[in-house]
């Protein structure tokens, strides 16, 4: 069963977040973040068109006009392919791990796996991010030697920062699906 | 527990039988490995099962039994299935039936002894057995068999796939008393070129080892070994990177088989670095002797020396006069200038001893670039540094006047303050001096002090030059190194088998239907390029700055001498 929400980032955005629950252990959660809008492409291509023209007008050089093409071009592909994220998601699969996949715009999609045994707990922080102090979903991982110890802080949602109210929503799933670990019996 | 069923889904349309496979406690997981189909005998089963466990020690058992029927559900069948279940006694008894071709599968358990007999949730998850088997994860395990079972649940399910290669090699095709259904349950595929090159690398190996023996005896010879010789080998670039590469072609022919993966990794890169080398480097050599470029090199190599001879002498001639605007000590510069302007002739007058014979040397040194692309890159620097030797002389007879002086002025500055260098307590003290030796040390001091702009002067000219030559032969050198550790034959498989190099696995939800058990297909993660890169570098006998900034900028105020490239091999000073 799915359902979706809509909710807002921290800078303003509009963001959606979906819920799916696949089973009794297993749920899936992504935030898609607003497509890359046709209006803000076109602005920027035709600003880089418009200063290309005039260096164009003034060096009288044609290179300058094919080379703000290609330019445009390679930057359009590099934008699309390794910094727009279009969907974050969150997979907890209780007894397994948690999976998290990050969609960027041209398809590619990067994930990582992370074990059940080295997770410790998933909590909301705070951070003091440029001017703001936002709040953050992550993972803390368990350190091997010490149990009472965090070895490594994973950090979810970075570029879609939804705001606490989401963040809230993803961190009730979540927990529900940790805690059965806790009371799971253990097998013999 | 919830209870996890990894099943390959090579074996999503067998036939019914009985899975065998490991079942990992802790981790109330079930690996399963292949299908026994029916007709079998119990007892040739097990048989079957306690030699394989010998063989690969993974410890192999029937799992449960698997219906694949074309109708609906036959009881007599499932009846017959729980039978099983008593025969080979394993607890939990996993059965898994499919009817028809719905994707959706029955799965369940039964328990005979348990304590709670509760409906536990079931997991299933499918992976490709020949990709997981061949895959290898990183980062890698440093374990041992026994701790193999701490170790992470996905490092156990590949371990557990890798080990059993010995179940995966009778296939359907053989005769026996046990028919299995698993990845090569079709026949064993192989390469007819990869046999053939597994053939032929045995007698090519003990060639190349004979030859690298003779060469390595050859380098050893006492001969090699005088004074004047030995120094000289240590100071040519070329010889480093040719002892490095004779390391790299012994590691490749030994005959002892790789132990691990990372062994097997290293020699593979050695190999396919060696070659794209020798590749590149005859493809520089064929362009250099076609339409004899190499003659036409050696024909402008003079006239570029005496032209940077030229140069020197203009800028000699301008530092003699009033350099920037700056005013010298005349007769000071006038000795300086002199000497450096007749150590320039000096050199000019060898150069020209030596340019009949250049275009012949040259000729048969640029042979040797069908040694690899590396060596031809290390004899370029070479005669870099060879052409620029009079640059470096004057940067050292320009750097050890400036540390005189400079030492000097220090000294005498403590004199001038009462002060003296204690050098069995390695600090500053202060002293009593005498008259005498107060007017004299001050004398000395003005002068030194005064004469101070002028050294000062040709000490930044010259090392500005000598710096210059450095960057570019640094340059020169981190490109050899760039070649010499890339991991190629890593990064190929990354490109082409993506499977191989296993960063971790990533799973996909499948379509799902009420009341059946989870559905997820495990898929590799592969290794990013970047990680690829690192893991697997080749050493080198890298030339990384010896020093920091900080005392790099200290040593030229100094005036010490600067090597600024450090060796591996090198003991530090």
């Amino acid at each position: 069963m799915a359902e979706e929400r809509r909710f807002s980032s921290a800078s303003g955005a509009p963001i959606a977040l979906r819920r799916r629950q696949h089973s009794a252990s297993c749920r899936e959660l992504s935030v898609r973040a607003p497509r890359l809008q046709l209006r803000s492409l076109s602005a920027a291509t035709s600003a880089v068109w418009l200063a290309a023209y005039g260096l164009f007008a003034l060096s009288e050089n044609s290179m300058v006009l094919s080379a703000a093409i290609f330019i445009t071009l390679i930057g359009l592909i590099i934008y699309l392919h390794f910094v727009k994220i279009d969907q974050e998601s969150l997979l907890v699969i209780g007894s397994l791990g948690i999976q998290v996949t990050s969609s960027y715009a041209s398809g590619k999609e990067s994930t990582t796996f992370i074990e059940m045994g080295q997770v410790k707990d998933v909590v909301i922080n705070e951070a003091i991010h440029m001017q703001k102090v936002i709040y953050y979903l992550c993972i803390l991982l368990q350190d091997p030697e010490d149990p009472q110890g965090v070895s490594e802080v994973v950090p979810l949602f970075q570029s879609s920062k939804p705001r606490l109210d989401c963040l809230i929503e993803v961190y009730k799933s979540c927990q529900e699906i940790l805690e059965q670990r806790k009371t799971a019996p253990q097998s013999s | 527990m919830v209870l996890k069923v990894f099943f390959p889904s090579c074996c999503s349309s067998a036939d019914s039988g009985i899975l065998i496979g490991r079942w990992i406690s802790e981790q109330s997981s079930a690996v399963v490995l292949a299908v026994v189909h029916f007709p079998f005998i119990p007892v040739q089963v097990k048989q079957y099962l306690g030699e394989v466990q010998r063989v690969t020690k993974v410890s192999v058992s029937v799992l449960g039994s698997w219906s694949n029927s074309k109708q609906e559900k036959e009881e007599s069948l499932s009846e017959f299935l729980e039978d099983l279940g008593t025969i080979f006694c394993h607890e939990p008894w996993i059965q898994i039936s499919k009817e028809g071709d719905s994707k959706f599968w029955s799965c369940s358990t039964l328990q005979k002894h348990s304590q709670n007999p509760q409906e536990e949730e079931i997991i299933l998850v499918y992976y490709d057995q020949r990709k997981v088997m061949l895959s290898h994860l990183h980062p890698p395990l440093d374990t041992t068999g026994q701790r193999a079972e701490d170790a992470s649940k996905l490092s156990a399910v590949f371990d557990t796939v890798a080990r059993s290669r010995v179940l995966f090699l009778t296939d359907r095709y053989d005769e026996g008393p046990i028919k299995l259904t698993h990845w090569q349950s079709e026949g064993v595929e192989a390469s007819i070129i990869v046999e053939l090159m597994k053939q032929a690398s045995v007698p090519a190996c003990m060639l190349l080892t004979f030859l690298l023996s003779l060469v390595s005896g050859v380098c050893r010879s006492r001969v090699l070994k005088f004074w004047p010789l030995s120094f000289l080998w240590s100071k040519l670039s070329t010889c480093e990177q040719l002892g490095h590469r004779l390391q790299h072609l012994q590691v490749i022919s030994s005959n002892k088989k790789a132990q691990n993966q990372t062994q097997l990794m290293r020699k593979a890169n050695i190999f396919v670095s060696v070659l794209i080398d020798v590749a590149l480097g005859i493809l520089l050599m064929s362009w250099l002797y076609r339409k004899n470029r190499i003659g036409h090199l050696a024909d402008t190599l003079i006239p570029v020396a005496d032209h940077v001879a030229e140069e020197l002498q203009d800028l000699l001639q301008w530092l003699m006069g009033a350099p920037a605007g700056l005013k010298m000590n005349r007769a000071l510069d006038q000795v300086l200038g002199r000497f450096f302007l007749y150590h320039i002739h000096l050199w000019i007058s060898y150069i020209h001893l030596l340019s009949p014979f250049i275009e012949m040397i040259l000729w048969y040194v640029g042979l040797s670039a069908c040694l690899g692309l590396t060596v031809a890159l290390s004899i370029l620097s070479d005669i870099i540094a060879l052409l620029t030797f009079h640059i470096y002389c004057f940067y050292v007879y320009g750097a050890r006047l400036y540390c005189l002086k400079i030492y000097g002025l220090s000294s005498l500055w403590r004199l001038f303050r009462g002060k003296k260098w204690n050098v069995l307590r390695q600090r500053v003290d202060s002293c009593s001096y005498d008259l005498d030796q107060l007017f004299i040390g001050t004398l000395l001091f003005t002068i030194l002090l005064f004469l101070l702009p002028t050294t000062a002067l040709y000490y930044l000219v010259f090392t500005l030059l000598r710096l210059l030559v450095v960057i570019v032969q640094g340059l020169i050198h981190l490109l050899v190194d760039l070649i010499d550790s890339l991991p190629l034959y890593s990064l190929i498989l990354r490109l082409c088998r993506s499977y191989r190099l296993a960063a971790g696995v990533k799973f996909r939800v499948l379509e799902q239907q009420d009341g059946k058990p989870l559905r997820l297909l495990m898929q590799i993660n592969p290794l990013s390029y970047g990680a690829v890169v690192q893991t697997y570098r080749l050493p080198t006998y890298s030339c990384y700055p010896r020093d920091s900034w900080a005392s790099l900028c200290k040593k030229l105020f100094l005036g010490e001498l600067i090597y600024p490239w450090k060796h591996k091999g090198e003991k530090q000073n």
